[in-house]
C-alpha cells in the first residue's frame, strides 16, 4: 500500500468579522490508494473544509499535508484529482458533452482523444445519447452523473466527491450509490467522499473519517469492510447495522455538548 | 340576450352607428365638397355588417375576416369623404370612425382568441395583430388632425408625413447615411468595443478596477449630450465629432455593465476551474465571459438607443448640411413639421432595427439564460 494523502497536524483558523474560527484543528489522516473514505459529521465540522484542503482550494495555516507526495498546489496543478461538488456545476451554455470536454480542453487534449473520452465516461455514467442535450433539459440526478463524468474524463488517480448527492431524492441516491461503487470496482480510484448521511457512508466506504465541530477535528476512524459485492439489501444486515451504530455513537459523542 | 353577449363591442358600434345617422349630415356648411349619400349608406351598411356577423356568426375566422374588411374598407371611405372638407367634419363622421374601430378591436379580439394549427398561420396572426392595432392608432390620428383640422404646425396627418417621407427619400437616405452608417455605427462599435476592452484590463489590473470604476459609475450618471459643442470644436462639424460623442456616451455603461457581468460566475464554477488548474485567460473565456454575456447585451441594447440620441443631438450643435440632426434643427426652423417628422419616423423606424437585430443576437448568444430559454 502506498499512501496518497498524508495529513499531520492539520491547523486552518478562518478569520471572520466575528473572529476566529477554528475550522480545522490537529487533523491526522493517512489515506491509501485504492480507498474509499466518507468524512461524516455535522454541519460545522470542516469536513468539506478538509476536503477543500487536500483539493487546493482553502490553504491550511499550520501543519503539513501531501497529496500524491507533493503539496497539494502541485497536485493540483498535475490534475491529481478529479472534483466533484455538492451541485453539478455544469455550464448552461455547454451541452453535456462540451461540458465533459471542458476540463479536456483546458489539458490541451487534441479533438480525437476528447471525442473518445466523453463518450467513454458518458457510457460509463450510463448516460450514453444524451451528450448534445443541455444540461437544464436533464433531470438533478442525470445532471450529477454528468458532472461525475466530467471529473472522470480527466482520468485521475483520485476523486473527491463534497456530498455529490447531497440535493437528489432517496430513490435516485441510492441508485447513484450503487452506480458509484460499481464505477469505483471498475477504475481501482481512490475516493474521498464527504457527507452527512449515516447509510451512504457505510454503504459506500472502506473506513469512515467520523468529524466533530467546533473546532473541527476527527473522533474516530471506523474500519468498514463489507466486501467487494455490496446489493442495497446489504443495509439490513447486522454487520452494516453495526458499524452504522458506532458512527452514530461517534456522532453523537462529538455532538454532545451542543444540547 | 347571449348573443348580444358575445362582442360588447359590436353593440357598441351599433349604437355609434345610429346615433350618426340621427345627427346627420356628417359635414359642416363650410364644406366644399360634401360626399354623396350613396357614400354615407355603404359606410352604414359596411358598419351594420360587421357589427352583426360579430354577433351572428360563430366561426372565429370568419367574424375575423369580416371584421377586418368592413373596418378598414368603411374607414377608407369615410377618409376619401374627407378629402377636401378637412376641418368640417361634424359628429357623425367621428362617431363612424369610433364605430368602426370598435369592430377593428373587436376583429384584434377574434384573432387573438385563434389557435391556428399550422406555425405559418400561427406567425400570420402573431404579425397581423400588433399591424392592425398600429393601423388604427394611424386611423385615428389622421381623422382626429384631418376631422378636426388641427393646423399643420401642430400636428400633421400621418398621410402627409407619408407623403413627405414618400418624395423626400433621397435626401432622407442621405441622412441616414450620415448619422446611422457613419456617426452611429462607428461610435457605437468603437465605444462598446473600448468599453469591453478596458472592462478587461481593469478585471486584471487592480488599481484600474479600484480607480476607474467609481469614476465610470459617475460618468454614465452625467448627461454627456452636453460635451457634443466641445466634441464639435475637437473634431470638426463632420461625422467624426458626432461619433466621438457617441463614444463617450456607449463606453462608460459597456465598461460598467462588462465588470458587473465578470463577476457572474459563481463560486462553485471557479472552484471547478482551479481543480483544471485552468490559467486566467481559459477561465476568462470559457467560464466568465459566457457568464458575462447576459450583462454584455443589456449593455448593447442600452447602447443602441443611447447611440442613436447622441448622434441626432449632437448635429444640433453644428453639422455639414446632411444628417437626420441636422435636418430636424433646421426643418422645424422652416416650419416643415412634415419633414421633422418624417425624419422622426425614419429614426424610429432605424432604432427599432438596430434593437431588434442586437435581441436577436442576444437570443441566440444567451439562449441558456433563465430569461430566455424560459424557466
Amino acid at each position: 500500500m502506498n499512501t496518497v494523502i498524508q495529513a499531520d497536524k492539520l491547523n486552518l483558523t478562518f478569520q471572520t468579522n466575528d473572529g476566529p474560527v477554528h475550522a480545522l484543528s490537529d487533523i491526522d489522516l493517512a489515506i491509501e490508494k485504492g480507498e474509499f473514505v466518507s468524512l461524516i459529521g455535522p454541519s460545522g465540522c470542516g469536513k468539506t473544509t478538509l476536503l477543500r484542503v487536500i483539493a487546493d482550494l482553502e490553504k491550511p495555516t499550520g501543519g503539513t499535508i501531501t497529496v500524491n507526495g507533493m503539496t497539494p498546489e502541485e497536485a493540483r496543478l498535475k490534475r491529481a484529482y478529479g472534483y466533484v461538488f455538492q451541485a453539478a456545476a455544469l455550464f448552461p451554455w455547454r451541452t453535456i458533452a462540451d461540458n465533459i470536454a471542458l476540463p479536456l480542453e483546458v489539458m490541451g487534449l487534441s479533438g480525437d482523444e476528447r471525442r473518445k473520452r466523453i463518450s467513454d465516461n458518458l457510457e460509463l455514467v450510463d448516460l450514453a445519447g444524451f451528450g448534445k442535450k443541455y444540461p437544464w433539459q436533464l433531470s438533478g440526478g442525470m445532471q450529477q452523473r454528468a458532472s461525475i463524468a466530467r471529473a472522470l474524463a480527466v482520468q485521475p488517480d483520485m476523486l473527491l466527491m463534497d456530498e455529490p448527492f447531497g440535493a437528489l431524492d432517496e430513490i435516485v441516491r441510492d441508485h447513484l450509490n450503487e452506480q458509484l461503487l460499481k464505477l469505483w470496482a471498475a477504475t481501482q480510484k481512490t475516493v474521498v467522499f464527504v457527507t452527512h448521511s449515516i447509510p451512504e457512508a457505510v454503504f459506500l466506504s472502506t473506513r469512515i473519517v467520523v468529524m466533530s465541530p467546533r473546532p473541527g477535528r476527527v473522533h474516530d476512524v471506523i474500519d468498514c469492510d463489507l466486501g467487494s459485492e455490496r446489493p442495497l439489501d446489504i443495509r439490513e444486515t447486522p454487520e452494516f447495522l453495526k458499524i452504522a451504530h458506532r458512527v452514530r455513537e461517534g456522532l453523537r459523542a462529538g455532538h454532545a455538548y451542543d444540547e | 340576450m347571449s348573443m348580444l353577449l358575445r362582442s360588447w363591442q359590436a353593440v357598441a358600434a351599433v349604437i355609434l352607428t345610429v346615433l350618426a345617422l340621427i345627427r346627420l349630415p356628417m359635414f359642416g356648411d363650410g364644406a366644399t365638397t360634401p360626399p354623396g349619400n350613396a357614400t354615407l349608406a355603404i359606410v352604414v351598411i359596411l358598419a351594420l355588417i360587421g357589427a352583426f356577423s360579430a354577433l351572428l356568426v360563430s366561426k372565429r375566422q370568419a367574424v375575423a375576416a369580416i371584421l377586418f374588411v368592413t373596418a378598414h374598407a368603411g374607414a377608407w371611405l369615410l377618409f376619401s369623404a374627407l378629402l377636401g372638407n378637412e376641418g368640417q367634419a361634424r359628429a357623425p363622421f367621428f362617431l363612424l370612425i369610433a364605430a368602426l374601430w370598435l369592430l377593428a378591436w373587436a376583429c384584434v379580439t377574434q384573432l387573438s382568441a385563434l389557435r391556428p394549427e399550422s406555425r405559418e398561420a400561427a406567425t400570420l396572426v402573431r404579425l397581423l395583430i400588433p399591424a392592425i392595432f398600429g393601423a388604427w392608432v394611424l386611423i385615428l390620428w389622421e381623422a382626429a388632425t384631418r376631422g378636426f383640422g388641427i393646423p399643420f404646425i401642430l400636428l400633421p396627418p400621418p398621410s402627409a408625413i407619408g407623403a413627405r417621407i414618400a418624395n423626400s427619400l433621397p435626401v432622407l437616405a442621405a441622412d441616414v447615411r450620415q448619422t446611422i452608417f457613419k456617426a452611429v455605427l462607428f461610435g457605437y462599435v468603437v465605444g462598446s468595443g473600448a468599453g469591453f476592452v478596458v472592462a478587461i484590463l481593469a478585471d486584471r489590473v487592480d488599481f484600474l478596477r479600484r480607480g476607474l470604476l467609481p469614476i465610470g459609475n459617475f460618468v454614465s450618471a452625467l448627461p454627456i449630450i452636453g460635451i457634443a459643442p466641445i466634441m464639435v470644436i475637437w473634431f470638426g462639424f463632420d461625422w467624426q465629432s458626432k461619433a466621438a460623442v457617441v463614444i463617450i456616451m456607449t463606453f462608460f455603461p459597456m465598461l460598467v455593465n462588462t465588470v458587473a457581468g465578470l463577476t457572474a460566475a459563481g463560486h462553485m464554477e471557479r472552484d471547478l476551474m482551479r481543480t483544471y488548474a485552468s490559467n486566467y485567460w481559459q477561465t476568462l473565456f470559457k467560464l466568465r465571459l459566457p457568464a458575462a454575456m447576459p450583462f454584455i447585451f443589456n449593455a448593447l441594447k442600452i447602447n443602441s438607443t443611447l447611440a442613436l440620441i447622441g448622434a441626432i443631438v449632437a448635429e444640433f450643435f453644428g453639422t455639414p448640411i446632411v444628417g437626420m440632426g441636422f435636418r430636424i434643427s433646421t426643418e422645424i426652423g422652416r416650419l416643415n413639421l412634415d419633414m421633422v417628422w418624417a425624419e422622426i419616423a425614419v429614426a424610429a423606424l432605424a432604432g427599432s432595427v438596430f434593437y431588434g437585430a442586437v435581441a436577436l443576437a442576444e437570443r441566440a448568444t444567451t439562449f441558456w439564460h433563465p430569461s430566455i430559454r424560459g424557466g
